[in-house]
């Protein structure tokens, strides 16, 4: 059916068309409209869920690691401070080995308060155990959100994940969306069936004591695994998903015109549709770029990016959060994971779009200038659109 | 033999609880009254430790260990799940914490999943302090006792301020039942704990559960301990239902023993002064006579 | 009588993915923490089941009506002792027994 919706609105939808159980959920801008949506929903009498108004972030994910090891299928949404809040709970989620999904909305961190488009609030959730997705576009927040819950509930990954969509880019961007049909999304995904539950009829304890010589660490080990089943299954997951339901979106590492570009621009999120736009503007022109959409931050698709690599000269990472101390986390990893190929292309990190700042064409076209200028030799962190003082 | 509580367990033996520990003692009656058809989630507290290392548990019901300020949180989590899958009848769901966990990190979730009225049975297990990580304060201490934290040395620092009245914090939240329960009165917690089971709703429970560790007291006096709380009126026995107040052991003006007596038992109280002794004395009287006239204004008889 | 529920897990293949118990306690044989031992004097006994009732171990079951002491769980704590209206249980270092 299709519909012109929200990002924020498509994730109510999709969390609907999932059939979540339990929706524990506590407000914050810009994700308020995905509670809203779902209140609607439900007050219309078209979802039936238990839509739980939590007292806080943190209690919405535990409410919802604990709903999932009931077994029910469980959504909840969040953003920036509300998400760094959630973060003890985050590692208790995959340690817990809940498939949980969550919607993020990518916003800035205070102080000062600033509520726009900046991706520092997922990116300081790198290690905790959770799959990553960004998304580019209102459609692919509403496949996405689909998609996740088939690669999560698989009982070889059992891992939650993240979606995140940048503050009011996507969140709050109308744009038509087709929502899958019923019946098919219920022949997709299944029911939800994990091994071990919260059973009065077979009582079992989750989340015991373990020493250091009994199996804290094969348990750490056997989250690592289940990352590495993620990875197949990702891309597994958007291929059937594009087969039955018409869309998918290029699996870990979403390439566009990449295949005799010199030069690769890296980025994830909303400024991608900026990114694709100037990229057609300079293929126009002659230019030899493309761009390369990080889909999917954990697991990292390391793989993908050495054989980008092998064909490209140069490879422009974008980064819309930093790590103070060292770099844009993108550009960090993106290197660490090229180190010790034959060849390795010249890669720059830039931090742009901070805050919420516009990522325009002027700013990108500036980049690609940038990374042309032969006097540069090294990898250097370059922050975008500075103001002069 | 006699049997005044059923015989059926819900625990087993091989648990990791210290030496004559109440908050054992706590669990197993508490269970006697609910039955197996109970899910119980625990936050850090001596409960952590004590149902024994992975792979192996002294519980006979399904458990989830939860980290430390999301009790409440969990609970509701657990009975929205259960009503999502249409197994929520018969089954009793509990929060199961100590003090610390109730009353200081814990009491936003617990404040949070009473308000939004889940059919969730919460119980504190008071053994008036953070007995895992060590015996530090907690708000739940009392006035006058040594901990970790509240070391008395030179300047006399006990805990200088009163414990934290949750019960009362609890009643605030016009749940439809909130009680005190004392392991020295098995019998009384298996009552509270059947009625729990049978009314629709979010229900509170503080269990006084003497630590032979933290209050320095040797191990055969447990219950005996927990029986003087109640019989100096420092740790009153009664219940909240619908708002009405009903004291469930009450204590005649002529049998109602001296602080000192209860003081004596315990190394905690060992260096308090007279001066404050009496202070105490005051005010436990007094919150006594206080405790007896909501049972007058606020009780069944009206 | 506890060895049936000792779990074996060699290697993590053998593991559940998340850390969920499947054996009981009893394999803990907690009566080894003892240091001072219960004993019942069946001829003070009245049966009144205080000792078992109040057990924090569950270590006093019932045999001809009589409560009998699990010293495989046993741990001493001495509670049965103190609250015995009879004095029918006296506490022995456990070493002297």
């Amino acid at each position: 059916m299709k519909m012109v919706l929200s990002g924020n609105e498509a994730a109510a939808y999709a969390s609907m068309i999932a059939r979540a159980e339990v929706i524990p959920a506590y407000p914050i801008t810009p994700q308020t409209k995905i509670v809203e949506k779902i209140a609607d929903l439900i007050a219309d009498g078209k979802f039936n869920t238990q839509f739980i108004k939590m007292e806080s972030e943190h209690s919405a994910m535990a409410a919802a690691i604990s709903a999932s090891l009931v077994g029910a299928r469980t959504f909840t949404a969040t953003s920036s401070q509300g998400l760094l809040l959630m973060h003890e709970m985050l590692h208790w989620a995959s340690g817990s080995r809940t498939p949980v999904v969550m919607v993020n909305i990518n916003r800035a961190i205070a102080p000062p308060w600033n509520v726009w488009a900046d991706q520092s609030d997922s990116i300081a959730q790198r290690d905790t155990g959770w799959i990553q997705f960004y998304c580019e576009s209102c459609q692919e927040v509403m496949d996405t959100t689909i998609q996740l819950y088939k690669i999560c509930e698989d009982n070889d990954v059992l891992l939650p994940a993240m979606l995140s969509e940048d503050a009011f880019y996507l969140s709050h961007t109308s744009e038509p969306v087709d929502m899958p049909d019923q019946d098919a999304v219920d022949t997709f995904l299944g029911k939800f069936d994990p091994p071990y539950k919260l059973d009065v009829e077979n009582p079992h304890s989750f989340g015991s004591l373990s020493m250091p010589h009994q199996w804290y660490m094969e348990f750490r080990y056997k989250i690592a695994l289940a990352m590495e089943e993620a990875r197949k299954k990702i891309v597994e997951v958007d291929r059937e998903y594009g087969k039955i339901f018409g869309r998918s979106y290029g699996g870990m590492l979403d390439l566009y015109r990449c295949d005799d570009a010199d030069i690769v621009l890296v980025a994830a999120g909303s400024m991608s549709s900026t990114i694709r736009v100037v990229v057609d503007e300079l293929r126009e022109n002659g230019a030899k770029v493309g761009f390369a959409r990080l889909r999917v931050f954990r697991p990292f698709p390391a793989e993908e990016f050495r054989s980008l690599a092998a064909k490209v000269g140069t490879i422009c990472v974008l980064d819309r959060s930093f790590c103070f101390g060292y770099e844009g986390a993108f550009f960090t990893e993106i290197k660490a994971a090229l180190y010790g190929i034959d060849n390795p292309p010249l890669v720059r990190g830039y931090v742009i779009g901070i805050g919420g700042r516009d990522v325009t064409r002027n700013s990108l076209i500036n980049i690609i200038n940038d990374s042309n200028n032969p006097e540069i030799k090294g990898p250097v962190d370059t922050w975008v659109d500075l103001k002069r003082c | 033999m006699k049997h005044t509580i059923p015989q059926e367990e819900y625990m087993e033996r091989g648990h990791m609880a210290c030496l004559g520990c109440g908050g054992a003692h706590a669990m197993r009656y508490l269970l006697k009254g609910l039955g197996e058809k109970t899910i119980i989630a625990l936050p850090a507290c001596c409960w952590a430790v004590i149902p024994g290392v992975y792979p192996y548990s002294c519980m006979d019901i399904p458990l989830q260990y939860v980290a430390f300020e999301v009790t409440g949180a969990a609970i509701s989590g657990i009975e929205a799940a259960l009503k999502a899958k249409g197994k929520k009848d018969g089954t009793t769901v509990v929060g199961w914490a100590g003090d610390g966990g109730t009353a200081d990190i814990g009491i936003q979730a617990l404040s949070g999943a009473v308000e939004r009225g889940h059919d969730v049975k919460y119980v504190c297990y008071d053994n008036e302090a953070y007995m895992n990580t060590g015996i530090q304060r907690s708000s739940a201490t009392p006035r006058g006792a040594w901990t970790t934290t509240t070391p008395v040395g030179s300047t006399k620092a006990w805990k200088q301020t009163p414990k934290k009245n949750i019960v009362e914090i609890m009643v605030a939240h016009e749940i439809p039942y909130t009680c005190t329960a004392s392991v020295a009165y098995p019998e009384d917690i298996i009552r509270k704990a059947v009625k729990m089971k049978e009314i629709e709703g979010p229900c509170y429970m503080q269990i006084l559960a003497p630590c032979p560790t933290g209050w320095k007291y040797p191990p055969e006096k447990t219950i005996e301990i927990a029986r003087l709380a109640t019989e100096t009126c420092i740790f009153p026995i009664y219940e909240v239902t619908d708002g009405k107040y009903k004291i469930n052991k009450r204590i005649r003006d002529d049998k109602k023993k001296n602080i000192i007596d209860y003081f004596r038992t315990q190394g905690r109280f060992r260096k308090l002064d007279e001066t404050t002794i009496q202070q105490i004395q005051s005010s436990v009287d007094a919150e006594w006579e206080l405790l007896k006239k909501k049972e007058k204004c606020f009780g069944e008889e009206i | 009588m506890s060895d049936e529920h000792e779990i074996k897990i060699t290697c993590y293949d053998d593991l559940q993915p998340a850390p969920v118990t499947m054996g009981k306690s009893l394999v803990f044989k907690t009566g080894s923490w003892r240091t001072m031992k219960p004993k019942i004097d069946l001829e003070k006994c009245k049966k009144c089941g205080f000792c078992w009732k109040f057990c924090p171990d569950m270590s006093i079951y019932e045999v001809d009506e009589y409560p009998v002491i699990d010293y495989d769980y046993c741990k001493g704590c001495g509670i049965c002792a103190n609250e015995c209206p009879f004095d029918a249980i006296t506490m022995l270092e456990e070493d002297l027994e």
